[in-house]
């Protein structure tokens, strides 16, 4: 268990000119001691070349990496004692389970009753106690992960464990199990675990801090309901959430906020010069309001959609599109009807440059 | 490799329907002619008696064909000891990536481009004490060499200049093989704390044995069927120390036997082989996997 | 990630190499000599360089012809081999079916007889349908045992590949013709190239099936030079500088393979 600080960058080529340039911007952050955390973010963004570099699988260009206040940025992972669970599950063909998960304390010369006493501790926990015995290749791509993440946990002293979307290869309704099994172990053994991830479910439901990434930088780090209520940047507001939040483009004069051709009185409380802004506010957070209310815009249903368990309303006016998650018992107006849709709220927030200012 | 069971479906013959039409196509019929020559005593085109299984005993009791095909199994095994593990180490040590491993790759395939006979006349000549690099050589380190008038020689000739032309095959199998391992096993392997013997014997070999399944069955084959290259370098001699069952096969058909006998020794020829390759194939799949659902891999 | 055994391994490497390399060395210095100069002695260089080997070759249409009917009808074969291959590979991967496991072993059960005892009956079968001495016929014949190379390659490399790949994509909405082509062969790709160029590589050096099918119009390079024994004696200059020459077709498609060969399994998203 350890508390993980990264002060780095990484680059493609030695003399980084642009941000381009650059597979990591230059970021500063700390992972604490027995956090769940998690990096979330599309293809691409560089999530798995973080985690490649606390890892030691990766050296980054710049900077460092510290493991309780270490300096191991040149360690390699077996050296820095982290696990690792890959896309798909790794393990030893012609192993038994029991040798699979036994073969990390064997190469560290562990005596064979204490090894077979932690195995035994480390498969009740995965709930594999009675598979030892059965060869490791004819499981199932679930129980093979299961033994991946196993083959880390098996090491008493193992300092993080790292997971880069390991439920990938999973049949969905396996899915909601292995997480389960994850926050269990999570609980249990208060290790660093940092899992990353292109699903935003995944991501929220597993950790308590969130790292949202795009395009080599980490735009928010914060826990679910940070990012739910206080996108600090747009991407993140459009990123979490389903769907995303709204963004409505517009103007702040002593008249009010102006959009989609219409004016709302700004909101109280809120230090707001004038200039441009977006206005962001979650489908949540739009409700149906009553003709000219205070906050509200004027908009021309576009489509109704029941989800089931609730509704969207698409709305239209000008160029702008809002969208408004409605309860199903809601009276629901009909494409093509004019509805006002109020967007101020102590919910909403105020972007400028895609960052949020308030 | 896909352990969990396989679906059933039956409509997967659809998929397999243009590979069994040319094989049987290429098969099936001459098969059936062999068959039918095999059984027959064919005096002309006209005159055809059937004799059942008369060339069968006949061949069984033949004195001169057990020993061509005691010298022929030797043969075999010797080649499968020798190409098998020097195929996997080099393998293991062509490199993986860059403009080394292509230039490797080249080179390492050349030997298997040349026609047989070219080999055979290649050796013919490298071996030579007058004119040949081999021979020359030899004799000039003191070494007694001749090919043609020394069993020993003749067949570790026979052997090297085998080893020369189809390691290659066997390390070209084992190279793609090793090529499709995934990076993350060897990145486990290594957080594991593995030695690189274990990683050998726990990720590489294991993920190469389809591979090496099929470059067993294929030098085994091809072994047992030898012809060209022998016949080039040393004619089967001398005497007929290095005669093995090909050119026996020949010798017989085109001195002594007619079609009939000749068609019964193929089948038998063809039998053997199957044999050998059935029993081997069952080893090998017993040896990797213990699962009771069989399956290929 | 290994941390190669320089030493070693390199030395090793060498080694090999010029093992492998000795006897064609040997070949080319052959092929820059000329038959007298071979048979009187023993020399590492030739003497009197001459390039007149190579020049009979290429310019004879009966050399080079044979180089052009063997690519033809090799490369012919290749193409219908994997693309034959390759479905069925997957059929025996991927399902369970009536008589497969049977069917698979049969398949290679091809390859265990010599060819010449299927040479009267096919020498028969290709009169009577008037192919003979034509590219497609020795394309067609070499199909009996490269096909059953090919699926046998392409089946082991696909078995080592997680069938949840192929449930993903259906998931994600690809229809089975894209599937394939764009996810699924590039990840065999290893496979692929290994049994493209063993295809190539059998029906290339074939000889006794291709010189019986064929008389003029579409006689092997191997055929050819089967006939360079005269009444001076054998040609082993022109013969060498042929061997050299065949070298050079097969050296092209493993060049051109090798990113497939060496590329391997590569799976994962940032």
């Amino acid at each position: 268990m350890a508390r993980i600080e990264l002060d780095l960058a990484h680059a493609y080529r030695a003399n980084p000119q642009q941000d381009s340039d650059y597979a990591l911007l230059p970021l500063k952050m700390t992972f604490d001691d027995g956090g769940a955390y998690a990096l979330l973010g599309p293809s691409g963004c560089g999530k798995t070349t973080l985690l490649n570099i606390m890892s030691g699988l990766v050296t980054p260009s710049q900077g460092s990496v510290r493991f309780d206040g270490k300096d191991v940025t040149g360690f390699t992972p077996q050296q820095r004692n982290i696990a690792q669970v890959f896309q798909f599950p790794v393990i030893y063909d012609t192993m038994t389970v029991a040798e699979n998960l036994a073969f990390p304390l064997r190469n560290r010369k562990m005596p064979a009753d204490q090894i077979k006493q932690r195995v035994g501790v480390i498969a009740e926990m995965l709930e594999m106690s009675g598979q030892l015995n059965q060869r490791a290749s004819n499981l199932a791509a679930d129980a093979k992960q299961k033994i991946s993440l196993g083959r880390g946990l098996v090491r008493p002293d193992v300092s993080a464990v790292l997971f880069d979307e390991p439920l990938t290869v999973i049949d969905p309704h396996l899915k909601w199990q292995l997480r389960r099994k994850l926050k269990q172990i999570h609980h249990e053994l208060k290790l660093t675990l940092i899992y990353v991830t292109h699903d935003q479910v995944e991501a929220l439901t597993f950790a308590d801090q969130v790292v949202v990434m795009t395009r080599g930088r980490a735009v928010q780090v914060g826990s679910a309901a940070d990012l739910f209520e206080r996108p600090s940047h747009t991407f993140v507001g459009h990123f979490i959430g389903s769907p995303g939040m709204n963004f409505l483009p517009g103007s702040m004069t002593a008249a009010g906020f102006h959009t989609a051709g219409a004016t709302v009185a700004a909101p109280a409380g809120r230090d707001l010069s004038d200039g441009d802004y977006k206005l962001g506010v979650r489908p949540e957070y739009v409700s149906l309001a009553d003709a000219n209310a205070e906050g509200a815009l004027p908009m021309e249903v576009s489509q109704v959609q029941d989800v089931g368990t609730h509704v969207i309303l698409s709305a239209r006016r000008e160029s702008v599109t809002l969208k408004a998650r409605l309860s199903a018992n809601t009276h629901l107006p009909a494409v093509g009807d004019s509805v006002w849709l109020r967007v101020m709220g102590e919910h909403t927030c105020f972007y400028k440059n895609e960052e949020i200012v308030a | 490799m896909s352990t969990t069971t396989k679906p059933v479906n039956q409509k997967a013959w659809f998929l397999i329907l243009p590979v069994l039409i040319c094989v049987a196509f290429s098969a099936i019929v001459p098969l059936m002619v062999v068959v039918n020559y095999s059984v027959q005593d064919i005096i002309s085109p006209e005159r055809r008696v059937f004799v059942g299984t008369e060339w069968f005993a006949a061949i069984m009791r033949d004195e001169e064909l057990h020993g061509a095909l005691l010298r022929q199994i030797t043969y075999s095994f010797a080649v499968l000891a020798v190409e098998l593990p020097l195929g996997i180490l080099l393998a293991l040590a062509m490199p993986a990536q860059g403009w080394k491993s292509s230039a490797v790759l080249v080179i390492v395939s050349l030997s298997l481009l040349i026609p047989w006979n070219v080999v055979g006349t290649i050796w013919q000549i490298f071996g030579r004490t007058d004119i040949g690099l081999m021979g020359a050589a030899l004799q000039g380190m003191g070494i007694e060499y001749s090919y043609t008038g020394n069993a020993l020689h003749a067949w570790l000739t026979v052997l090297l200049m085998d080893v020369w032309h189809w390691t290659p095959l066997v390390a070209l199998l084992g190279y793609a093989g090793l090529r499709s391992i995934p990076d993350a096993y060897y990145q486990a392997a290594s957080i594991d704390g593995a030695s690189k013997l274990d990683v050998f014997r726990y990720v590489q070999l294991p993920k190469m044995r389809g591979v090496l399944v099929i470059a067993v069955l294929l030098r085994f084959m091809d072994s047992f069927m030898i012809y060209t290259e022998p016949f080039v370098l040393t004619g089967g001699g001398p005497g007929n120390s290095t005669t093995f069952l090909s050119q026996f096969l020949t010798q017989k058909a085109v001195g002594q036997f007619d079609l009939g006998p000749a068609a019964a020794f193929s089948l038998i020829y063809f039998l053997i082989i199957l044999l050998m390759c059935f029993i081997l194939y069952n080893w090998m799949q017993r040896v990797g996997t213990q699962s009771k659902e069989a399956g290929h891999e | 990630m290994n941390k190669p055994k320089f030493q070693k391994r390199s030395l090793f490497m060498l080694a090999y190499i010029v093992f492998a390399l000795l006897p064609i060395y040997w070949m080319v210095n052959m092929s820059f000599k000329t038959n007298n100069e071979i048979l009187a002695g023993f020399t590492l260089f030739p003497d009197h360089f001459t390039w007149d080997n190579y020049h009979t070759i290429l310019t004879d249409p009966a050399w080079y012809s044979g180089y052009i009917n063997s690519l033809i009808y090799v490369a012919m074969n290749t193409v219908i081999s994997i693309t034959v291959a390759l479905p069925a590979a997957y059929a025996f991967s991927r399902y369970s079916f009536l008589g497969d496991k049977h069917v698979f072993f049969w398949l290679l059960t091809n390859r265990m007889t010599p060819p010449a005892v299927f040479l009267l009956p096919f020498f028969q079968l290709y009169t009577s349908v008037g192919l003979m001495d034509t590219h497609i016929a020795v394309a067609l014949v070499h199909l009996l045992f490269n096909v059953p190379l090919a699926v046998w390659i392409l089946e082991g490399f696909m078995s080592g590949i997680p069938r949840e790949i192929d449930e993903t994509a259906y998931i994600d909405g690809y229809s089975f013709p894209r599937f394939f082509i764009r996810i699924y062969i590039p990840l065999i790709k290893a496979g692929v190239g290994v049994a493209a160029f063993f295809c190539f590589m059998f029906s290339w050096v074939e000889l006794l099936l291709a010189r019986t099918l064929t008389s003029v119009n579409a006689k092997p390079i191997a055929a050819t030079m089967t006939r360079t024994v005269s009444a001076s004696g054998m040609d082993w200059a022109t013969l060498a500088a042929a061997g050299v020459l065949t070298i050079v077709p097969g050296a092209i498609v493993i060049w051109f393979v090798r990113n497939y060969i060496a590329k391997g399994f590569a799976m994962g998203r940032v």
